[in-house]
């Protein structure tokens, strides 16, 4: 049950945060795709050991989400949701990579960096994904994608789906709230009622898919989706890529935390 | 069974990403040759669906847990390989961006796992051939759960691959391999079952429906041919691309091997930091030198203690460096807010 | 401008494997009028529709609209002049923003861009929903999601509207809105509807159907007064015309 809230929420607050009017949500979709797209392969080209080099990358969803104007705590909190997968995935390097290092006078075992870079990672990419679904909305996307050549089948697709997930959602809670009010002591769905329960709700969906194709078919549909079309790439948006781009390769190739941590002993020196 | 960005390299993700844009490039194709338009609402809709009926909880008897539906196959039952295919990837995608299930990058595997083995492979060549004489409940029960089982074993035989591939994260191939592969029969024994069980309920009601998506002439003994012909030629080319990175450098597909081989084990103690460097070296992005050389400098690569101190006090300023920006940022556009106001 | 009118000419329909629900039906809908059509459920009405529409071809029989008859090559003429409001509008919403659905439509028809947005903005305006322009359609109310299907069918500018049971699971002041909007509407009109009283307001002609034959067809204040004629159709009176619940005093 708290499954079903939780994901109709999620669609819910990116929709609606997709809808804002701030810079970084004027910008052209497909900017912001390529750019996410950018960040995603610089993190994770990064080697299995790596930390240091991640902390600046750490800069770009920090300065989206204040342009952005986006709620930090409930995206954060969204993110912890889906925390406990991570950890079951990257908990195992500590136990399998047990030889030591020395840093800074402290000895671990390697896999716990192994852990924390897997665990940065993966949190700096599921936020790059969700930054970007929160500043662009699904519309912007699918307009994207066709500048992208992605066929007019498939994005016409993609977008029925995201629309009736949340009528289906809703139509499932009703169901699941309907069971379990006769069924007080279960935990899930009985396995007597397993093909009925998800059944019935399959032939309902097929009779509204139905519907939906008729009422598609009398406004002249003909199996072809005509996409929004949206403004022209400007000079902000060329300027966004770059500069998103350039910081990005200064930071894969330059380490900064080292060099401003040298600097600083340095000085001390 | 998601794959995530974080456990991918590039290169992984990237020749994923095209083997299966390949792939729904020919699904397309087919969806659009058999000029159904109907099916296009239906893909979608079922499309939902799926990824609702993900959020039922079914019960597991006897065991006190309880399991869900991936779907995959229950989407190529109800419409048909290609038009299943599309409806799989459509939903990973949505997952990807608004659940962080899986990535942007990763998608291309994830699609691959979860889509490409259930439609493409399970369907036409378990699932069909188990019904071809017509359609009763026991054909129904053995096909859906030997090609669920299937299905899942392929999609994380395909998951160990990847990510030891791409040598992220240390896990060697034998441990890895048991580990998914069992876990992953328990889980494809309860996708058969509810498959089973949903796909026998349709049938009942509607037999008419599972019937024509059955009868369809899906899967023609050329294209599952082409189809397969231009896998193999994927995995050869991507084969040749990794085994070229491989002998270049010898870094996550050589390095994993040698990892559950154990031949790194007869390394010398002293050889733990040459080999760290070389780790650190060949997990770089580009096959570049001077990119490599700067590297050394690194947290891990060093041998002095100093530059391990000097990375941290490092990073603790860049981050401070980072909050600091952001805050003014804030300050600056609420600023700019008010004068608008 | 609406001078089409609507002929439907000794239909018959049943389903594969089932009875005969449309019994030879016959009426003409004049331009600009306006018919409540009524009738017990499962008495044909939404089949009809279907026909109407094209959605179904019938057995025997024909319906013209202007001097089209409709067959499945003039579907995409047809289709231009009538719009249909289904019952539910997640049906009919199925674009991920309330302007993009209202385009779907016009697109549809290769018109410009400039032309759609004109279109568009026109039906919003007209049924005042222009605020709910970039809203997604889960994040509307009941009514506000019938008002947007209706905008998204006043977009591709029909002669003829044919709604499916406009006020159904709607509350009093949203089904007031309704029913003022639709009595705003200057289009011929074909509305079905088990919500008598909307019918008493919006129709002044109501013809009602039973058992796939038409029982009766003429003006509305003549067919909803008569209790006998309603109740031999598995109908009641209008509740605005039934006794007082609390004292029991006739208004008929």
């Amino acid at each position: 049950m708290a499954d079903i809230k939780n994901s109709l929420y999620n669609i819910r607050l990116f929709d609606e945060l997709s809808l804002k009017k701030t810079p970084i949500h004027n910008l052209h979709p497909l900017i912001k795709l390529l750019t996410t797209i950018f960040y995603l392969v610089m993190i994770v080209s990064m080697g299995k050991h790596e930390i240091s080099r991640l902390i600046p990358f750490i800069f770009y969803p920090m300065l989206i989400f204040v342009l952005a104007e986006l709620p930090a705590y409930q995206i954060i909190k969204r993110l912890l949701f889906i925390e406990p997968l991570i950890i079951g995935v990257g908990i195992l390097n500590p136990l399998l990579e047990q030889q030591l290092i020395a840093i800074g006078g402290f000895e671990i075992s390697k896999g716990w960096i192994t852990f924390l870079s897997i665990f940065i990672k993966y949190n700096l990419t599921v936020t790059a994904c969700i930054l970007l679904i929160s500043t662009t909305s699904m519309l912007q996307l699918s307009a994207a994608l066709r500048i992208l050549r992605v066929p007019r089948v498939f994005v016409l697709q993609l977008l029925l789906t995201y629309r009736y997930i949340s009528v289906l959602i809703e139509e499932l809670f009703r169901m699941y709230r309907a069971y379990s009010l006769r069924a007080p002591q279960q935990k899930g769905i009985h396995k007597n009622a397993w093909g009925s329960f998800a059944g019935h709700l399959l032939l309902r969906t097929i009779e509204r898919a139905q519907r939906v194709y008729q009422a598609m078919n009398l406004r002249g549909f003909s199996g072809e989706y005509h996409a929004k079309s949206i403004k022209k790439l400007n000079s902000s948006d060329y300027l966004y890529f770059a500069g998103w781009s350039l910081f990005f390769v200064i930071a894969k190739i330059i380490n900064i935390p080292i060099l401003i941590g040298s600097l600083f002993t340095g000085v001390i020196k | 069974m998601h794959m995530a960005d974080a456990l991918i390299s590039p290169i992984v993700g990237g020749a994923m990403l095209a083997v299966s844009t390949t792939v729904a490039a020919h699904s397309i194709k087919k969806v659009q040759n058999s000029l159904d338009e109907k099916k296009i609402p239906l893909m979608g809709v079922v499309g939902a669906f799926v990824f609702a009926a993900q959020m039922i909880n079914f019960a597991i008897p006897g065991t006190g847990s309880s399991g869900h539906i991936g779907g995959g196959m229950l989407l190529a039952i109800l419409l048909g390989p290609h038009a299943g295919f599309l409806a799989m990837a459509s939903i990973l995608l949505i997952q990807a961006l608004f659940f962080g299930d899986g990535g942007l990058l990763a998608y291309g595997c994830n699609v691959l796992n979860l889509g490409f083995y259930t439609c493409y492979i399970a369907y036409p060549l378990i699932f069909k051939p188990l019904t071809k004489k017509g359609i009763t409940i026991n054909n129904i029960f053995y096909a859906s759960i030997i090609s669920s089982l299937a299905g899942l074993q392929l999609g994380a035989f395909s998951v160990v691959l990847q990510t030891l591939i791409s040598g992220k994260t240390e896990l060697s191939f034998s441990t890895f391999t048991l580990f998914m592969q069992s876990i992953h029969l328990a889980i494809g024994l309860v996708e058969g079952l509810i498959t089973c069980a949903v796909v026998t309920f349709i049938w009942k009601a509607r037999p008419e429906i599972i019937e024509r998506t059955n009868a369809e002439e899906a899967l023609g003994s050329i294209s599952t041919r082409k189809i397969l012909i231009a896998m193999v030629i994927c995995v050869i080319a991507v084969g040749g691309i990794l085994s070229w990175f491989a002998s270049s450098y010898p870094d996550g597909l050589e390095w994993a091997i040698e990892k559950t081989t154990g031949i790194s084990e007869l390394e010398a103690p002293e050889g733990i930091h040459t080999t760290l460097s070389n780790i650190q070296n060949n997990t770089a992005f580009l096959p570049d030198y001077d990119f490599k050389e700067s590297s050394n400098e690194s947290l891990l690569a060093s041998d002095n203690a100093g530059t391990s101190v000097s990375g941290i006090i490092g990073g603790v300023f860049t981050l401070a460096l980072i909050v600091l920006i952001g805050f003014v940022a804030n300050i600056f556009k609420k600023r700019k807010t008010k004068v608008l106001a | 401008m609406f001078q089409h009118k609507l002929e439907v000419r000794n239909l018959h329909f049943s389903y594969p494997h089932s009875h005969e629900i449309i019994k030879d039906l016959s009426f003409t809908v004049s331009p600009g009028e306006s018919i409540g059509i009524i009738g017990a459920n499962g008495a044909g009405k939404s089949t009809l529709l279907m026909l109407i529409m094209g959605v179904l071809f019938s057995d025997s029989g024909e319906i013209m609209v202007g001097d089209i008859c409709v067959t499945k090559k003039t579907l995409p003429l047809i289709r231009e002049k009538l719009g249909m409001v289904f019952q539910d509008p997640d049906d009919q919403l199925f674009m991920p923003t309330v302007y993009e659905d209202a385009a779907f439509g016009p697109r549809n028809y290769k018109l410009s861009e400039k032309e759609v947005e004109n279109r568009v903005l026109n039906a919003l305006e007209a049924v005042g929903a222009l605020h709910l322009k970039d809203k997604a359609p889960f994040k509307l109310s009941g009514g506000e999601k019938r008002i947007a299907a209706i905008a998204s069918v006043l977009s591709m500018q029909p002669d003829i509207l044919i709604m499916d049971e406009p006020t159904s699971a709607l509350d009093p002041k949203s089904r007031r809105k309704i029913i003022k909007l639709l009595n705003s509407f200057t289009h011929t009109k074909l509305i079905t509807s088990h919500d008598l009283d909307m019918i008493m307001e919006s129709c002044e002609r109501t013809i009602i159907i039973d058992k796939g034959q038409i029982a009766a067809d003429g003006k509305t204040s003549e067919i909803l007064t008569n209790s006998v004629l309603l109740d031999s159709c598995g109908l009641e009176l209008p509740l605005s015309l039934q006794n007082c619940t609390v004292c029991g005093s006739a208004k008929v």
